[in-house]
């Protein structure tokens, strides 16, 4: 099964993989979510949606359903 | 006349760019809108050494050049039409230390555009504290540009980036990145097709419909589409556009690798902890609606004593113009007419500019992006999205800022839905109509053990029917409207800062000014045209009134003031106002109206708060000015013509304050739709769709109370 940033339990942090272009907006790799960078589930909200991240230093909020399509490795 | 150089501010959001415009500027600024479209156009002049003068164009935040809202749209624009005369002699680009990395992004691409560039380092007094350091010679060398270090809150460094400005002929328009990399072969054929273009402008400008809809634009490139010559399909393009964002920021990791150290042990952040509480599921909940409450409470506990001077001078004003100027028509269309008409406005100023603070002090702090994201997935439900939120709270000043307030909503069917259904939060208008009725219709009784005021609470539920028809209507609009979501949802979620008291100060004065100013223009208007009619009549009834009436009355035995009163009356029947009055009176009289409060709320659908304005003057005008009654006084004195008894009785009322609360009668607001929908459509069907449900409604209350 594939992990996504969805799947981050708070306060962890993984490494971002390869993603599917068409579906992550360009927005988002504006704003430094780009393979290889280093995201941290900071908080959710009820529902677990939206959700929280810091991204490579950069603090924003992404809905879950974009959130599930961005793969990342978690390091033990 | 010294010669002026254009400057355009660019940066994210969030960096302070504002507060630098506002330093650069001070008050020597205006707000206009960009032709064609209402987004905020902030324009001011800054003073340089060796009488040279900037003038400053501060662009909407962006993230980048690549387009996805209407704000990045301007920018973009702006940027790219040389011909325009926006079109920057130097951009400076805002940037803020510690969001370097990311802020570089849009400079990058500006620097490619080659046009001279300066990048501002802002937040610098925070250096020290988060233990960064920068080689700023280095990174001057490695971006072929002028590098300044300032700090807009500490006012420091301002004076390094005017001398900059002014010697802005130094700077090169060397690019910084080389775009094509991402397909040499297709910049290659973009060269030879337009050899006298500059190839990134292309990309740009090939680019620019890609992720966001169709503007009207009309820009010396626009043969670029017509002639088809790109053969690439969108999802190439996205492509395309994602590998340059990634080629960029390997070009800045390269360089923030060389001239910036941070020593991440000092990078203790407050914004996590407050984050913690201000987020949480419960807490977080609680302390925005405590938030709510006493804003709510604020602006009417603290507008009340300002209101009540501005009543009070006001009226005396009135009754001065009346013993100091001669009598005549141009007196009494003064103390009549245009006194009372301007009085209505100016009585809203203390509750528009309180709540203006608020919000202006909700986004300087960073609170309401919190805001919007507690609120997402609830408002997701209903078709609306988080940022939804922000224009329905500040609806319930005025629909206009609301309306455009929802530019940052990036899903189309989203902001529609916002764009369409906020003119259902009770807005200031509404509040003179409410009050005043209920005033009349609800008994100032307690209830429950004394703790609620009756009218107090047919107020607040007044409130909240506002914002259920709000989101009642989403919800239907969201099942019926045919359009497909391209959903995407990102927020910065910025750090805490401490309001800054000149960015809150300016923004407070410029919203009340040009509320005052807009809504001024068309009350007066108004008042003018409603007294007009009501004043001057044609034929026998209106020209003889006064033998017509004496004869009519002749042996009652009326005293001089009751026959004058009399005559007034029957000549306002018989004027203008009378004629058009009685024409709508069969669709009114069902929901408990009389033709004069017809008339009013035909007058309403200019601007709502014209309704007390249009009774005061035409119930003035029949008064004769012989003892200036108060206006409420009036409509309680008046009688229902067909069923007798009180006109304004509970029925009637509760008829009245359903209208108001469901009507569309806005013109602005229509006019504000319209330039952010890009189409007539959308506000015809909000302005049928909402007032076919008011008089629906009030028909229905009206009916089964009676």
């Amino acid at each position: 099964m594939i992990t996504t940033v969805a799947d981050l339990k708070r306060g962890e942090t993984a490494i971002i993989k390869e993603f599917d272009e068409i579906d992550v907006p360009l927005k988002l790799l504006e704003m430094g979510c780009l393979p290889g960078n280093r995201v941290t589930m900071m908080q959710s909200a009820p529902f677990k949606d939206p959700i929280y991240l810091d991204i490579n230093g950069t603090h924003l909020a992404i809905r879950r359903e974009t959130a599930v399509k961005i793969s990342v490795e978690i390091h033990g | 006349m010294g010669k002026s150089i254009n400057v355009s501010l660019i940066g994210n959001p969030n960096t302070g760019k504002t507060s630098l415009f506002n330093r650069l500027t001070g008050l020597n600024q205006q707000v206009g809108n960009y032709p064609g479209i209402t987004v905020e156009k902030k324009e001011g002049i800054c003073k340089l050494d060796r009488g040279l003068k900037a003038h400053i164009l501060d662009l909407p935040g962006t993230y980048s050049l690549n387009t996805t809202s209407l704000d990045e749209s301007i920018v973009v624009e702006t940027l790219l039409n040389r011909n325009s005369k926006d079109f920057p002699d130097v951009a400076v680009v805002v940037s803020d230390i510690e969001n370097l990395k990311r802020n570089l992004l849009v400079f990058t691409q500006i620097k490619d555009l080659e046009i001279p560039t300066i990048l501002v380092i802002n937040m610098a007094d925070r250096m020290e504290r988060k233990a960064i350091s920068l080689d700023i010679d280095l990174m001057q060398e490695e971006l072929n540009t002028t590098v300044i270090l300032v700090s807009a809150r500490k006012n420091e460094g301002i004076r390094d980036l005017k001398n900059a400005i002014a010697n802005y002929k130094q700077l090169t328009s060397q690019p910084c990145v080389n775009a094509s990399v991402i397909d040499v072969a297709y910049f290659d054929t973009l060269k030879k097709a337009y050899p006298n273009q500059q190839v990134y402008k292309l990309w740009l400008v090939i680019t620019q419909d890609v992720n966001f809809g169709k503007l009207d634009r009309n820009r010396e490139l626009d043969d670029l589409k017509q002639h088809k010559f790109d053969i690439k399909s969108e999802a190439d393009l996205k492509k395309m556009q994602h590998k340059e964002t990634v080629v960029r920021y390997q070009f800045i990791n390269g360089l923030l690798k060389k001239v910036l150290t941070v020593d991440t042990a000092h990078a203790k952040d407050i914004r996590t902890r407050l984050d913690r509480i201000l987020l949480h599921k419960v807490w977080g909940y609680l302390i925005f609606f405590a938030i709510l409450f006493v804003i709510f409470q604020a602006i009417y506990d603290w507008s009340t004593y300002p209101m009540d001077w501005i009543d009070a001078a006001f009226a005396s004003m009135s009754t001065w113009v009346n013993n100091v100027l001669p009598s005549g028509p141009l007196t009494d269309l003064l103390s009549e007419g245009i006194i009372p008409g301007l009085g209505g406005i100016v009585i809203f100023i203390p509750q528009i500019a309180f709540l203006f603070l608020f919000i202006a002090i909700l986004e300087e702090s960073g609170y309401m992006s919190r805001v919007v994201f507690l609120m997402d997935h609830i408002m997701k439900r209903f078709g609306l999205s988080g940022k939804s939120v922000v224009p329905l709270v500040s609806g319930v000043a005025c629909a206009i800022p609301a309306v455009m307030a929802t530019r940052n909503i990036e899903d189309w069917k989203e902001r529609l839905i916002t764009i369409l259904v906020v003119p259902f939060t009770t807005c200031s208008a509404r509040l003179p109509v409410y009050l005043i009725i209920i005033s009349l219709v609800i008994p100032d009784q307690r209830i429950l053990g004394g703790v609620f005021n009756m009218q107090g609470l047919t107020l607040m539920l007044l409130y909240l029917l506002g914002f259920g028809a709000a989101i009642f209507s989403a919800w239907v609009l969201n099942k019926i409207l045919p359009i497909k979501r391209k959903t995407f949802f990102v927020m910065e979620m910025p750090a805490y800062k401490l309001p800054m008291f000149k960015n809150v100060a300016i923004t407070v004065i410029e919203k009340t000014k040009s509320f005052v100013v807009g809504a001024g223009k068309i009350i007066m208007a108004i008042s003018v045209v409603l007294w007009i009619l009501a004043s001057y009549g044609l034929g026998e009834q209106f020209n003889n009134a006064e033998a017509i009436v004496k004869e009519q009355y002749a042996g009652q035995n009326l005293s001089d003031q009751e026959m004058d009163q009399k005559i007034a009356s029957h000549e306002l029947e018989y004027s203008f106002i009378g004629y058009i009055g009685k024409g709508i009176e069969p669709a009114v009289s069902p929901l408990g109206y009389d033709w004069k409060i017809g008339i009013a709320i035909l007058s309403s659908f200019a601007a709502r708060e014209v309704f007390v304005g249009t009774l005061a003057t035409i119930y003035s005008v029949e008064s004769d000015g012989e003892e200036e009654q108060t206006i409420k006084n009036r409509m309680a004195a008046e009688t229902n013509p067909i069923l007798g008894g009180p006109l304004f009785n509970f029925a009637s009322g509760i008829s009245l304050l359903l209208f108001y609360a469901f009507a569309m009668q806005c013109m602005s607001t229509l006019a504000i739709v319209k330039r952010e929908t890009n189409s007539w459509k959308w506000p015809a069907i909000q302005f049928l769709f909402m007032t076919a449900a008011a008089y629906f409604v009030a028909l229905g209350a009206y009916q089964f109370l009676r």
